[in-house]
């Protein structure tokens, strides 16, 4: 592990260094090159903000009225009966659709059961194994303005079923 | 597809609020949420020049055009659509080794430049075969150290914060290859619909 944080907090400072002294060397005049890539990223923050506020807010309707909760609940006794631990069928539910809501569950499974017990590990392999579908696509397609999206939700959406399924396997065998 | 999902998710809330009287936190949620998106693009711009910026200079210097070359055999295996020495591929590989290494805040910059020299190949505004195989890629997470999670059981005693990491990594691995086979098969099964 001490390595593994050694090797994170290194390795963004030596990939400038190497791009600044790589830039130098080619006679690339790196400032002004840094600033004109840099305004594209102000245009680019301010381009995101509807797109964002759109989505975070139905999400948030869509949680605070009880509807998302009232959904799992629903659904929960079908998921149980093929194997799925009933605790942690929120969690697996809200991953694609909200990255903060399933921190803020994953941070309260492990409260709750303690991080050595089997929620507690299936709950952090769970939250790290997947990422948040909706948040991408919405940042992604949005920022270079995709109206067509085709089937790119379906293959997100079913490849995070596929990353739950194996999280769950995966911790029952090892653990 | 987005207008539909995006008008069911408010439209049913509302509703559901009407019929279990919830009406006051949605009413509160809506503002404070928004504020919340705000708040949350304005953290990004930080993020977004920097990462802009640095990468505009690994461009111009020729760095992305090694990284392509490198890595070239594997990439144009996933993105048969992107020419070898097109830009795009730099950024993708820039973007899929941050996700890599946790670094999501990196992560998201590069991804958008991959995104914006995909459409400058396709030319328009529907998402192209390597655009959604990119996607793919990052909605199933290439994160081999979840740095977060860690943290959080640091933060609860665990006895071993560490030891989810070799279950994560195989999990993560899992997703990633289902992603890449589910999206090929769409991509198949669309074009047979076209023809």
């Amino acid at each position: 592990m001490e390595l593994v944080t050694i090797i994170s907090a290194w390795l963004v400072p030596c990939f400038i260094l190497i791009v600044l002294v790589t830039a130098t060397i080619k006679k690339v005049p790196a400032y002004e090159v840094f600033v004109e890539g840099g305004k594209e990223g102000v245009k680019m923050a301010f381009s995101l903000l509807p797109f964002l506020v759109g989505m975070i807010v139905a999400i948030t309707i869509l949680r605070s009225s009880g509807a998302l909760e009232a959904f799992i609940d629903l659904l929960g006794p079908i998921l149980t009966t093929i194997g799925v631990p009933p605790d942690i069928i929120p969690l697996a539910l809200v991953r694609p659709i909200s990255g903060t809501a399933a921190l803020g569950m994953t941070t309260e499974l492990i409260h709750t059961y303690g991080p050595d017990s089997f929620i507690g590990r299936l709950a952090s392999v769970m939250q790290g194994s997947t990422d948040t579908t909706l948040y991408i696509l919405t940042i992604y397609f949005g920022a270079i303005g995709i109206k067509k999206m085709r089937y790119a939700l379906k293959v997100g959406l079913l490849a995070d079923l596929m990353g739950i399924i194996a999280s769950i396997v995966i911790v029952s065998i090892l653990f | 597809m987005v207008n539909i999902i995006w008008v069911s998710m408010a439209a049913i809330g509302i509703i559901y609020a009407m019929l279990n009287g919830t009406m006051d936190q949605v009413n509160e949620a809506i503002f404070s949420s928004a504020s919340e998106a705000v708040t949350l693009s304005i953290g990004l711009i930080s993020v977004l020049v920097f990462w802009l910026g640095i990468m505009k200079v690994a461009e111009k210097a020729g760095i992305l055009a090694v990284l392509a070359k490198l890595f070239r055999p594997l990439i144009v295996k996933l993105f048969p659509e992107i020419p070898k020495d097109h830009p795009a591929i730099g950024y993708i590989l820039s973007n899929v080794t941050a996700n890599i290494f946790g670094l999501g805040n990196a992560a998201t910059p590069m991804g958008i430049k991959a995104m914006e020299q995909m459409k400058q190949l396709s030319g328009s505004e529907t998402a192209s075969r390597s655009m959604i195989t990119f996607l793919a890629l990052n909605t199933s997470s290439l994160t081999i150290i979840p740095t977060t999670v860690i943290a959080i059981r640091m933060q609860y005693q665990s006895a071993s914060p560490t030891e989810i990491v070799g279950a994560t990594i195989m999990a993560t691995l899992i997703s990633t290859i289902s992603a890449i086979i589910i999206d090929r098969m769409f991509y198949h099964r669309s074009k047979w619909g076209a023809s």
